[in-house]
């Protein structure tokens, strides 16, 4: 690439900065780092001060936090948050694929206020509606009921899927459409054969998305379920208070939390802005 | 839900070869948006509309009988009480804090990327991470691995410099939570400036370099104008999301220390104190802010829209 003959100050300065965008960098993955290899590390070699940067691996963390070690199994809130944002994500592609559209490729009238109302929604912060919420739980029994976080969740991801999609249909080129109709197509065939190819690519990053909202989300969670319904990051907030050594158990249990989060952001990293600029930025 | 089956039945006409009538075609156009467009009211409006009710009322979960109706009371004591009234103040001070800082890191980052250097797609990833750990896993990274007085990462590294041996989150409480939140936060505002920095004109850029237009002058007169509106969505979106932070507060201080921000305060407010009318007044008050923040928010968001919409 670059012999040292070329090496201008100019070069020379690029260098730094990047060798300063790679110290900033390590400097944020840094709390992770230290995560996943505390989780690795025994109870008594994880509260060690100055850090036991070297000190052997186990699984024993892991094995604490999966139950085997005594302590509440992590399952049924792992399943539970594996319904809540696989099924709310599923709902929010059937509702904002066909509203997606009616305002791209076949646009209502006025379709930027349509669109511009779901938008607002999402700006009204969750505790806008939260004890009413909790109120029509408890007076129809739906507290601590899975299903109730799935309507929350799709209510809560539906004005991004909106947004993301209606700019991901309206990529697709109107005269690609115009032809097929030509030809005879009809509109199933149309969608399917021309917009979904185009489409999809996007359409999955939306998905992701929205799988990471919801899995992410404990104030609804925290409050709307008990037992029964509990979520992942509500299982978490079991370890806020200190409970003796238990730092490498910690680790595991965020770190394998956090796992399908990171998978999924990373899967849809080039669609990442778009999804949370809700479209505003491509 | 009735709206979810009327939609392809509405759909058939369109393709049917006789015209149907006009009024009929808009319907069977708009049919495809009503499911969702209905579901969203009646899950996000309707539970607004009874919070605004609700605040109207002196009404106690514990004392059901006692309900009745107080006007504006419920705001007069939220606005008058110290507890209260200091949470609004730390919602303000956690938000613009977070905010700012992580704008400004997100934009020193942005532009470092912007940048050609070896393994930059690397340095992207490994800076997006923060941004992609669960929030209370995040909290409690922070509150335990990092900030912990006896073995957390922080005192283990001041250690090896003979440094001081703080305890984070008891002396700066705040502090703590705003850290933990920038951590989060800059990948987002870094991702949208980029963004940003990426839609630049390069032919203008050339064009000023030749002129012999130095770094900073390109910086100060294209980059950042261009930036502007980018700036200015990543620090709107970043509000809109850091005045509803719960996660966070809840997680790390429990509220306590005066962290409380209005969000927790009406988690607390009616989930352990059970004052249902005040709590719905505190809600009503963050509404309020947020729509504040959320005109600016659309109208960048229309401008870039617009702009998007006329370039296609």
């Amino acid at each position: 690439m670059s012999t040292v003959a070329v090496r201008t100050p100019a070069r020379r300065k690029g260098v730094g900065l990047g060798l300063v965008a790679w110290v900033i960098g390590i400097v944020f993955f840094l709390p992770i780092a230290w995560m996943a290899l505390t989780s690795f590390h025994s109870e008594t070699d994880a509260a060690k001060n100055p850090p036991a940067f070297g000190a052997s691996l186990t699984l024993d963390g892991y094995r604490d936090f999966f139950g085997t070690g005594g302590g509440a199994s992590p399952w049924p809130a792992l399943i539970n948050s594996v319904v809540a944002s696989v099924a709310s994500t599923l709902f929010v592609l059937l509702l904002a694929l066909p509203a997606a559209y009616a305002l791209s490729l076949r646009p209502v009238k006025k379709w930027t206020d349509v669109l511009f109302f779901f938008l607002s929604t999402k700006m009204l912060p969750v505790v806008a509606g939260l004890l009413p919420i909790y109120l029509f739980a408890k007076n129809t029994h739906m507290l601590d009921n899975i299903w109730l976080l799935v309507i929350l969740y799709t209510s809560m991801n539906l004005p991004i899927a909106v947004w993301m999609m209606q700019s991901f249909l309206a990529e697709v080129p109107v005269a690609i459409i115009e032809a097929a109709r030509v030809d005879g197509a009809r509109l199933p065939t149309i969608l399917a054969r021309v917009v979904a190819p185009i489409a999809l690519p996007g359409i999955a990053a939306t998905a992701l998305i929205c799988f990471i909202f919801s899995w992410n989300e404990l104030l609804f969670a925290r409050v709307l379920t008990g037992v029964v319904a509990e979520t992942a990051p509500v299982f978490l907030t079991g370890f806020i208070t200190s409970q003796g050594l238990f730092l490498a158990k910690v680790c595991a249990a965020s770190l394998v939390i956090s796992l399908p989060v990171l998978a999924a952001g990373f899967a849809a990293q080039d669609k990442l802005v778009q999804g949370l600029s809700l479209g505003a930025v491509k | 839900m009735s709206a979810t089956t009327t939609a392809p039945v509405a759909a058939t006409p369109v393709r049917t070869t006789h015209q149907p009538p006009a009024r009929l075609r808009a319907w069977a156009t708009r049919a495809p948006l009503l499911p969702a467009l209905v579901f969203m009211i009646v899950v996000t409006q309707l539970p607004f509309v009874a919070t605004l009710v609700i605040s109207f009322f002196d009404w106690n979960a514990l004392y059901p009988d006692a309900r009745h109706f107080t006007g504006v009371d419920n705001y007069q004591e939220v606005l008058t009480d110290p507890d209260l009234r200091h949470s609004v103040w730390t919602t303000v001070l956690l938000t613009v804090a977070v905010v700012l800082v992580s704008l400004i890191l997100g934009l020193v980052l942005a532009l470092l990327l912007d940048r050609r250097f070896r393994g930059r797609g690397f340095v992207r990833t490994l800076l997006i991470a923060p941004f992609l750990v669960v929030p209370v896993a995040a909290a409690l990274l922070w509150k335990h691995v990092l900030y912990n007085p006896e073995y957390g990462l922080l005192n283990g590294l001041l250690h090896y410099v003979g440094g001081p041996q703080p305890d984070w989150i008891s002396n700066t409480p705040l502090l703590a939570v705003e850290a933990s939140l920038v951590w989060q936060w800059t990948p987002f505002m870094m991702l949208i400036l980029l963004a940003g920095l990426q839609s630049r004109d390069n032919e203008q850029m050339e064009a000023a370099r030749v002129d012999g237009a130095s770094d900073w002058q390109v910086f100060r007169y294209l980059t950042l104008p261009h930036l502007r509106r980018y700036l200015e969505l990543g620090a709107l979106l970043g509000s809109i999301y850091i005045v509803q932070n719960f996660d966070a507060v809840f997680t790390i201080t429990s509220g306590g220390l005066g962290t409380a921000n209005l969000p927790y305060t009406v988690y607390q407010t009616f989930y352990q104190a059970h004052e249902n009318g005040l709590a719905s007044a505190a809600g009503v008050l963050v509404v309020i802010g947020s729509i504040i923040i959320a005109t600016f928010a659309l109208r960048v968001v229309s401008s870039l829209f617009r702009e998007e919409v006329s370039r296609a």
